[in-house]
């Protein structure tokens, strides 16, 4: 990786596998807005593993940067593992919801066009208002507000983003090794082995 | 009680006894072989202090002035003792008032327990009578911290609090205990030590090729330099250090907080690094060709101006914390672990040498530097005392056996200069943090950490006038503590940099200060008062003769700078000597 790729900023997805602890969001959260570092997405939720809880933050930041934050991260004592990724990554989804006027859209608009063509269905649908949900990336959610604009979008709300990395084998293996007093060395990983020869020329 | 603390003692696990929250956390105490507790009470730790009145022949509570005297008082006993320290502190301002100590050990990598009395847990977020939300507070200057409010939780969180604070990098941890749980009884198992946190990981595993790796580079380097830190200190390595810089012959330089790791007449230890360190360790830092920096962070105090930092180097970094590695400066070879382990390995593999044309460079540094500032500032003949002359008398008096306790500013530098540390722990400063008022309370800890040594604290008048309330401390517990004031009747440091680039403007630095030596009186401790050059060393003697403690306020040189300096925003290598 140039020097010059190091410092671009870009969307970096991290993803920590923490203990299930009051207070160590603030703990994670502190780390970033002492930097000033703006969270755009941030996501908590349980991980394939019992009782590990896994965030899943999104920032816009130089790799060198999140690499400094990701160690920060992991050293907090309730943090098991950090790991950053791009977006190329990573499978990635959020979820979005639209709350429209149900007379607008009966009158002016194709409902079944609508959700076939946004990938969108109805969860709700009353008299005085239907909402839609659909997911996928930033830019399918963006592109349906686009379209109910015209009609007098009432309420739009859009999750967190929630993402699985691509070639990662999930935490049951590590977690094992983890309770273990001596853990392998596969478990704390060290980018500088990844780099190989590179690390040290003479 | 002593029946039941008895019983607890010779209790088999899995029997219980019915105890309190509190004489759990006071057996956590015992069974960590705790000593002394630095301490305030109030309402909402009076249960802690409730059972404490029956612990009173196995814990030396110690009853500061306020709360930050506490906290600088733990730190001073963690950092000459090597042990936790341990403070508590009632609720809310009691809690809060221990917030810059906190910062001072989590930026000096400082192992402290704290226990802070909470409301009630129903009252919790109720703006209750001394409530505050201490643990967020808190979280940013602490390694860990816990919120009890159950007293089942209290053998466990005070393992984990004790081991936490103390291995891997050290750090403060603060458990806050609710009342409820301070009053509640429960049955209690016996202590459990705690050795193992599956998220916490306290050591990177050591990896030998990166080891091989910097042996390879210190063996063919041709200006090879060491730069040491605190690490080799808190990770009691100072012998494997020592081999280490002896078969290398390898010229070392300290940083303030790395001070005394080995002595400093050792021929190899260069002196001191950073803003005013000595000449030859900051010039030929950007010389080197390979740096070698053992258990220390880069501070910016230390480089200077980044970009123009020993860019020629390579860089072989060896430190216990990962995210140390590549923070302010880049690694070559980053060597992960504890120093007590790598160094014993990188000794093995690195060729016995001797650099003497290299380490004469230094001297010839040092030559420059003894000419042009430590001459004068050490031996005047004439004129008002400087602060180094005090230092010098001192060591020729103590022979460098004393443990130096400094505050912050104009004294700190120069007592970090040109005191001289035969032993290890010998230096007790606020490094990081640059606390002004720690010095005072930092004695009284350090001397109960290390109660068959001399404990010299040397404070500027500033900092003396931020915490002398524990003078108080001093004069109930009897402690015995040397006060050196060095009065130059101002803000000495920033009168400095408002001199050299302010254009003398001169911005609220004048500061008065009351009569010392009968505010020392007040409290009954002896003092004196001197600004004639003669009477230096007599005074000198009758404060070490003393028994006990005493205060000896020296008027030193109002308008003296410390030199060398690194200008701010300027490289190591445009160090100014005046």
């Amino acid at each position: 990786m140039s020097d010059h790729q190091d410092i671009e900023k870009k969307e970096f997805n991290i993803t920590i596998y923490t203990e299930n602890q009051v207070g160590l969001l603030n703990r994670i959260a502190i780390i970033f807005t002492r930097r000033k570092i703006n969270i755009d997405s941030l996501n908590t939720s349980p991980s394939e593993v019992e009782s590990i809880h896994r965030f899943n933050i999104v920032i816009t930041e130089s790799e060198e940067v999140v690499r400094k934050l990701t160690r920060q991260i992991e050293k907090q004592v309730e943090v098991l593992k950090v790991y950053y990724n791009t977006n190329e990554d990573i499978i990635w989804q959020e979820l979005a919801l639209y709350k429209v006027s149900t007379d607008v859209i009966a009158e002016k608009v194709s409902v079944e066009r609508l959700l076939r063509e946004n990938g969108a269905r109805a969860v709700v649908i009353r008299k005085d208002y239907t909402v839609f949900e659909t997911t996928g990336h930033r830019e399918e959610t963006d592109n349906l507000i686009s379209i109910l604009q015209p009609y007098g979008l009432i309420e739009f709300v859009r999750s967190a983003r929630v993402a699985i990395i691509k070639n990662s084998e999930g935490f049951n293996t590590k977690l094992r090794e983890f309770e273990r007093m001596e853990p392998g060395e596969e478990v704390v990983e060290n980018e500088y082995l990844n780099r190989g020869q590179k690390v040290f020329t003479m | 009680m002593e029946v039941a603390q008895q019983e607890i003692l010779n209790t088999p696990a899995k029997e219980t006894v019915n105890i309190t929250g509190s004489a759990a956390v006071l057996e956590a105490l015992i069974a960590e072989g705790v000593d002394t507790i630095f301490g305030y009470p109030g309402g909402a730790i009076m249960p802690i202090y409730d059972a404490l009145y029956d612990y009173n022949e196995k814990l030396n509570h110690i009853l500061v002035r306020h709360e930050q005297g506490g906290i600088h008082a733990g730190q001073g006993y963690a950092r000459t003792s090597g042990k936790v320290g341990v403070v508590f502190a009632t609720s809310g301002p009691g809690a809060t008032n221990l917030v810059t100590g906190l910062a001072d050990a989590q930026i000096d990598s400082t192992p402290l327990v704290c226990v802070t009395g909470q409301v009630f847990a129903h009252l919790l977020g109720t703006d209750a009578f001394q409530e505050t939300d201490v643990i967020n507070i808190t979280t940013p200057v602490t390694k860990w911290n816990y919120q009890v409010t159950d007293a089942t939780e209290i053998p466990e969180i005070m393992a984990k609090a004790f081991y936490i604070a103390r291995s891997g990098r050290p750090g403060p941890v603060l458990i806050d205990i609710t009342k409820n749980a301070q009053i509640q009884l429960f049955d209690y198992e016996g202590y459990m030590p705690c050795n193992h946190i599956r998220s916490y990981r306290p050591k990177p595993i050591v990896r030998s090729q990166y080891v091989e790796q910097a042996a390879a580079l210190i063996n063919q380097a041709k200006k090879p330099f060491i730069l040491f830190g605190q690490g080799v200190i808190l990770g009691g390595a100072e012998q494997e250090f020592k081999a280490f810089v002896e078969k290398s012959g390898i010229p070392a330089a300290w940083t303030v907080l790395g001070a005394g790791a080995i002595p400093t007449s050792h021929p190899l230890n260069v002196g001191m690094l950073g803003m005013h360190g000595n000449y030859g360790p900051n010039v030929l830092t950007n010389e080197c060709d390979v740096l070698i920096a053992i258990g220390m962070r880069f501070d910016d105090r230390v480089t200077g101006r980044l970009d123009k930092y020993a860019k020629q180097a390579q860089v072989v970094h060896l430190d216990i914390d990962p995210a140390e590695i590549d923070k302010n400066v880049k690694a070559t070879v980053p060597v992960w672990g504890d120093c007590k382990e790598t160094l014993p390995m990188l000794t093995a593999l690195i060729e016995e040498k001797q650099h003497t044309d290299w380490v004469n460079k230094f001297h010839d540094y040092t030559r420059q530097e003894v000419e042009a500032v430590i001459h004068k500032e050490l031996n005047p003949t004439e004129g008002e005392m400087t602060m180094g002359e005090v230092i010098k008398q001192l060591n020729d008096l103590t022979n460098g056996e004393a443990i130096i306790v400094t505050d912050v500013g104009q004294h700190q530098m120069v007592a970090c200069r040109y005191a001289q540390f035969n032993k290890t722990r010998s230096n007790v400063t606020s490094g990081g943090l640059g606390t002004m008022g720690f010095a005072l309370p930092a004695a009284i800890g350090a001397k109960y950490g290390a109660q068959d040594r001399t404990v010299v604290a040397i404070i500027g008048d500033g900092g003396f006038q931020m915490t002398c309330q524990e003078l108080g401390t001093i004069m109930q517990s009897g402690v015995d503590v040397k006060i050196i004031i060095l009065n130059n009747h101002f803000l000495g440091m920033v009168r400095q940099w408002q001199e050299l680039f302010n254009s003398r403007r001169y911005s609220f630095v004048d500061i008065e200060s009351p009569d010392f030596v009968a505010l020392a009186a007040a409290y009954r401790i002896p003092g004196k008062s001197i600004t004639e050059r003669v009477d230096l060393q007599d005074a000198l003697k009758q404060m070490l003769e003393t028994k006990g403690s005493f205060l000896l306020e020296v008027n030193v040189l109002k308008e003296n700078n410390v030199f060398p300096m690194v200008p701010q925003g300027c490289s190591v290598s445009e160090i100014r000597l005046k």
